[in-house]
């Protein structure tokens, strides 16, 4: 394997957690919904994959541990904002602390276990491809699952009649409700969807990154999701770009640490923030797009006339 | 918004432990204040093992509250204030970043003693302590220079403050003692706690063709990847053998718990003094784990190195040593003394990185 490969592979790794936790995070948005508490969901995410996968032995059915814990832990989210209307800043804030405190109580007994590595999936005749076989087409689950879902989403909110209700609420929930959409109820789908992919991101991190599990484990990869969602103005493509954009700064700094360039190494570990607010001023510099692109309505509380 | 759910954590935490800690009064209080979590598996877990000592050897004699994850900064000096509050005789602040903040309470509660780990501020009532990490970094360096193929080694670093410095000069001179053209790489991912980023770092050094990896970060991830990648590795703070069974030489391990007893044995017969200690190998509260995964005969080096410093017939930073740029440090024969060591900001030859803010 050559070094540009083995780079390729890192920043892939590091990428894809970050890709999945921003579009969850995307389509909850879309649908006029602030959730500030991805970390939380996902250190949920982490703690339930590795539990499960440790109790079962498979790392298959860790994945669908992290899935459902990242949602269920969602739901809680959603009830609070959405049937007893809480301030959705605050409780996204309150989502992660309390996610970060409770996955290290749950997660107490399996400090220092072994883990469960999930396995890379070697698809047959594709990864025989020079360079990109390697980096493409030898990975786990997650990551394929990752670019499906990255299809799936740009799909389902632009070509799908659902994904036009849930853009339509997004901007105005006021209209859609008075057109019949249900509105709480496509809010409710729409977090736990969030709270799912978040969960499937935990997974990635505790199964496939750093196969283990330690308290605070995701680092505030959470934080660096919220941030690609508006660094991508809430569309699919743009998050998948912006997500490895961000991986492989994330790696390239490293290499050049170790490849012994005299650019200091604060500057270098700050570079994949930089960039990120360097690609937000570019994007927000045209003031009506990007007021076309924010949902309308996002982070604002609906009220349904009775 | 991350520190400020830090500081919410922090906050809460501390409300629930004031609330245990305020039930019994008649027993001797000892406290501790933990900058991470008690299962870090690395740095705080070492003084909460040191922690579970003092009780196992004073039982009912003494109760040991604690509070972790508190951060540096401000609210540590609320924390610490509290735990004075509650009727703490001893207070150990555990984290380099608890210094100012313990002085500064220390002034308000005379009566109240404390220890801060490895710091260098005292007062009548605040002792310091630290251990001499740097005397297992060189034994590593010597296993090192004699276990790598191509001499090159990598060192995942946190922040370039002078105990990181002087563990990756330690090493490296260590390991030019037995190859005097030993390099090393070094990565600075200023964080001490994330496994992702460290685990990253880890990779990078071995795809850039390092073959031993040492590092001076709190997670067990690098020793995995380690593991994963078939490079030899050593483990920090804590003995990693569980993450690198194949891999781990050694490790360097935190073990508080003899100095803990001592000091709480000089509280209880009131012959506590402000101290400033920096002990090592000799005094047990630095250990090195086995010496595996490595030939007899490197074993043997190693153990015989760790045998002379203990009886001070080493010193690991004892010339000729030269800086980074080649021009002398240390003359044939002279040793560095601890004054030069504590506040380290330079690297030695050898190493092959620019230290950040020179």
């Amino acid at each position: 394997m050559s070094i540009f490969e083995a780079i390729l592979l890192t920043v892939i790794t590091a990428s894809t957690p970050l890709v999945i936790a921003a579009l969850g995070e995307l389509v909850t948005e879309r649908s006029g919904v602030l959730n500030l508490g991805v970390e939380g969901m996902m250190i949920m995410g982490a703690v339930g994959a590795f539990a499960t996968a440790q109790l079962t032995g498979s790392a298959y059915i860790g994945i669908v541990g992290g899935v459902v814990s990242g949602a269920l832990f969602s739901l809680f989210f959603a009830f609070l904002t959405l049937t007893l209307v809480a301030n959705q800043v605050a409780t996204g804030l309150a989502l992660t602390i309390l996610g970060l405190g409770a996955s290290g109580m749950l997660g107490e007994a399996f400090v220092g276990a072994p883990g469960v590595r999930l396995l890379p999936i070697e698809i047959p005749v594709l990864s025989a491809i020079p360079y990109v076989g390697t980096v493409l087409f030898k990975q786990d689950l997650i990551f394929y699952l990752s670019i499906l879902l990255v299809i799936a989403v740009n799909w389902f909110l632009f070509k799908s009649r659902t994904g036009l209700k849930i853009r339509a609420i997004g901007d105005n929930h006021a209209s859609a409700h008075a057109l019949g959409i249900d509105v709480i109820r496509m809010r409710y789908l729409a977090v736990m969807f969030g709270g799912a992919c978040a969960g499937l991101a935990g997974a990635q991190l505790s199964l496939i990154y750093t196969p283990q599990w330690t308290e605070n484990m995701s680092g505030g990869r959470g934080w660096i999701a919220l941030a690609l969602v508006v660094f991508a103005s809430w569309r699919p493509w743009r998050l998948l770009a912006g997500g490895y954009l961000f991986g492989a700064v994330t790696i390239l700094q490293l290499h050049a640490q170790a490849f012994g360039i005299g650019i200091p190494s604060q500057f270098l570990s700050m570079l994949p923030y930089a960039a990120t607010v360097v690609v937000l001023l570019i994007i927000s510099h045209n003031r009506r797009t990007t007021l076309i692109n924010t949902p309308a309505s996002l982070g604002k509380a609906f009220v349904p006339d009775r | 918004m991350k520190k400020l759910a830090l500081a919410l954590a922090a906050t809460a935490a501390l409300v629930l432990s004031i609330g245990s800690a305020a039930e019994a009064a008649d027993k001797t209080k000892v406290c501790f204040v933990y900058v991470g979590t008690r299962t870090d598996g690395g740095w705080t877990q070492a003084h909460e093992n040191g922690r579970l000592q003092l009780e196992k050897e004073f039982g009912d004699k003494i109760e040991t509250p604690y509070l972790e994850s508190v951060p540096e900064g401000p609210d540590a000096e609320r924390a610490i204030e509290r735990m004075a509050r509650s009727g703490c005789s001893l207070i150990f602040t555990t984290s380099f970043g608890f210094m100012d903040p313990t002085i500064a309470v220390a002034k308000k509660f005379p009566k109240v003693k404390f220890e801060h780990a490895t710091g260098f501020k005292a007062a009548d009532n605040v002792a310091t302590y630290n251990s001499r990490f740097y005397e297992g970094r060189y034994i590593s360096g010597i296993i090192a220079g004699k276990l790598s193929k191509n001499g090159t080694a990598g060192y995942i670093a946190s922040f370039p403050i002078p105990e990181v410095v002087m563990g990756i000069n330690a090493f490296e001179t260590g390991a030019k003692s037995v190859n005097p053209n030993f390099k090393m790489k070094v990565i600075w991912v200023n964080t001490w706690f994330d496994p992702g980023k460290e685990a990253d770092a880890a990779k990078a050094l071995i795809d850039q063709g390092v073959d031993i990896l040492t590092q001076h970060t709190d997670t067990t991830a690098p020793m995995q990847v380690a593991e994963q990648r078939g490079v030899k590795a050593f483990g920090q703070a804590s003995d990693m053998i569980k993450a690198g069974p194949n891999v781990q030489l050694t490790a360097i391990i935190d073990t508080w718990g003899n100095y803990y007893v001592k000091r709480v044995k000089a509280l209880l017969d009131g012959t506590w003094k402000s101290e400033q200690s920096w002990d090592g190998l000799k005094d047990g509260i630095l250990t090195m784990a086995p010496y595996t995964n490595m030939p007899d005969d490197v074993k043997k080096l190693a153990e015989e190195a760790e045998a002379k410093i203990k009886s001070g017939e080493l010193h690991p930073f004892t010339g000729p040593i030269n800086k980074q740029d080649g021009t002398p440090w240390l003359k044939a024969g002279e040793k560095a003394d601890d004054g030069t060591l504590l506040g380290m900001n330079f690297y030695v030859e050898g190493v092959d990185d620019k230290l950040p803010g020179k």
